[in-house]
């Protein structure tokens, strides 16, 4: 458990000593990569919730992740526009504030988990992952459709949303809000997968009889991890569309839950730090393969077909070994 | 016979043309081990299911602790206090063996109308610990408790099982072999410890080790083919001609 410490806290330094350096050299680029790991791995954090503690294999996160997206997107157009979101009860503007964006992205996308997950969790296995690959289709085609918010062509924000107190044009600052945001996600799932929620979670992956038999239920508590792992992966919608200023129906994409999942399972499902790494090595192959050519998910596809052949624990169980059952 | 602990009345259940149980009534007192005996394939494991809510009957009802029963679901006749053991065992194989006891005394709390905490390190939780480790000292496991419950022997899965069951204090028992892969020594202590255990709560014991069987019984039944064929202490089961002809055979009982 100590090298598993060990190795954590290296990675999360290297997450925060690689734009630290990029910032001296003045390299705007590599500090928004940076950004992105941090946003993506927040993503992968949330779903891990779902797939790797709870082992409900979601196709659907991009729901949640577009959702938030669109949260960012629809308060910060009405912003920018002065159209008013709604006038009753009372008058809102929509917002540019981070924190205001941000509670509204959890809330709902952790409505929408509710609801995709009261309806999912009652199926499992192969017909869990089409029933929520379906909900994710069904918002897609949604958003493609919402011509009120750019439809196929998505919405553009002009300036990135304000954090009181912080300037977020300057990519080192909106990375150290990233970054925080993250190290709290990582600090939370921790505390949640060894608290009693989790341990109970944890049985009703490995055995649902034994659950029930000790008079707890599985559904109740899958329902829950899977609205705590929208609501996270929702957060990270939003600042990946604050990232891009920029939000698509893309975002809600199966192909984007597609990617959420990579970045778990590359890096180890279930493994604490396994989206962080996951997510490193995605956009460092993403930018140091797709400048060699533009077909470079092959060699992701080769990458994790390795992966899942042979080291089922990721990258982090090949390094480190099977986890010790938490202490 | 107001205060039965479990009453089964009645009880059919057809999987396609196979009664597995057919027109099956047995009950449970307070204090007593009721075994249930019966050849492979008989439908023990059927009716037991049925009893915890894991299979619901086509007809017949239960009741347990006087309640009728039949509705609920395994959560709910968990949280009135029946506590369960499994043939095949259901036991978190990642876990550590301290934890899958915890697990059960969390399914305790829970019960009593506690909270999952979401923050806290269940595993520093003094008071789910203490009746973690009580449990699996009773049943003789305690110093397994930190190995990793994949590791454990069948024997050892076996107490484990016990012990989680122990940690829901429970009203009634079912115990579905709880001796199988145990051994002589094994097994001689499990059937003291249990000899004792009916004081606190009955037992409903399917068991397939005829020595603890006769050694612990109050009362037997025999399930022949999903039908209780007779249902009486060690002696008139010993003596039942149709028992000795359906279900022990040629074999001689001492």
């Amino acid at each position: 458990m100590g090298r598993e410490k060990f190795f954590n806290a290296g990675m999360l330094l290297a997450l925060l000593a690689v734009p630290l350096m990029a910032w001296q050299m003045d390299d705007p680029f590599v500090i928004t990569l940076a950004t992105k790991v941090a946003i993506l791995a927040l993503a992968g954090v949330g779903l891990n919730i779902a797939l790797g503690l709870g082992g409900l294999v979601s196709l659907g996160h991009a729901a949640f992740f577009g959702i938030g997206g669109y949260a960012m997107g629809i308060l910060a157009a009405h912003a920018q526009n002065y159209e008013p979101l709604f006038t009753w009860p009372f008058l809102f503007e929509g917002s540019n504030q981070m924190p205001l964006i941000w509670l509204v992205a959890v809330l709902a996308s952790a409505a929408a988990a509710l609801v995709i997950g009261a309806l999912s969790l009652r199926t499992s296995g192969v017909y869990f992952i089409m029933i929520t690959l379906a909900f994710g289709q069904m918002l897609y085609y949604f958003a493609i459709s919402w011509s009120a918010y750019g439809g196929e062509d998505g919405l553009s924000i002009w300036v990135r949303n304000e954090m009181p107190g912080l300037n977020t044009l300057d990519p080192i600052q909106f990375f150290g809000v990233t970054f925080v945001i993250l190290c709290l996600a990582l600090w939370f799932a921790a505390r949640l997968a060894q608290s009693a929620f989790g341990l109970a979670l944890s049985a009703a992956r490995q055995s649902q009889e034994r659950v029930e038999t000790v008079g707890l239920t599985p559904f109740k508590l899958r329902l829950m991890a899977f609205v705590i792992s929208g609501a996270i992966t929702g957060l990270a919608g939003a600042l990946f569309a604050d990232l891009n200023r920029f939000v698509s129906p893309t975002m809600l994409s199966w192909h984007t839950s597609g990617e959420i999942m990579i970045f778990v399972i590359l890096g180890g499902v279930g493994r604490l730090y396994g989206p962080l790494v996951g997510a490193a090595v995605y956009i460092l192959l993403e930018h140091l393969l797709g400048g060699i050519s533009e077909y470079w998910q092959i060699f992701l596809g080769l990458l994790l077909l390795g992966m899942v052949l042979f080291a089922r624990g990721g990258l982090i169980g090949a390094l480190l070994g099977r986890e010790v059952a938490h202490d | 016979m107001t205060d039965l602990v479990l009453k089964v009345e009645h009880l059919s259940k057809s999987f396609g043309a196979l009664k597995a149980s057919n027109d099956v009534s047995l009950d449970l007192r307070p204090g007593e081990i009721h075994a249930l005996i019966g050849p492979n394939g008989a439908g023990k494991s059927t009716l037991i299911k049925q009893i915890s809510g894991g299979l619901t009957p086509d007809a017949g009802r239960i009741e347990v602790l006087g309640r009728d029963v039949t509705a609920l679901d395994t959560v709910a006749r968990a949280r009135m206090g029946l506590g369960r053991t499994f043939q095949i065992s259901s036991l978190a194989m990642e876990f550590s063996v301290l934890q899958n006891a915890v697990l059960g005394a969390l399914g305790a709390r829970r019960a009593r109308g506690g909270g999952l905490g979401l923050f806290r390190n269940v595993m520093k939780d003094k008071a789910l610990l203490d009746t973690a480790h009580e449990s699996l000292a009773r049943v003789g496991l305690e110093a397994a408790a930190q190995a990793r419950t994949a590791d454990l022997s069948h024997g050892q899965r076996r107490q484990l099982e016990v012990a989680v069951a122990l940690t829901l204090k429970p009203r009634l028992f079912l115990m579905d072999e709880p001796m199988a892969g145990l051994g002589a020594s094994g097994s001689k202590e499990l059937t003291g410890f249990l000899d004792g255990l009916r004081q606190e709560a009955p037992i409903l014991l399917v068991e397939h080790d005829m020595d603890a069987v006769f050694a612990l019984a109050d009362r037997i039944s025999v399930l022949v083919y999903g039908t209780v064929i007779a249902t009486g202490t060690a002696d008139e089961i010993r003596t039942n001609p149709e028992v000795r002809r359906a279900y022990l055979g040629e074999e001689e009982l001492t």
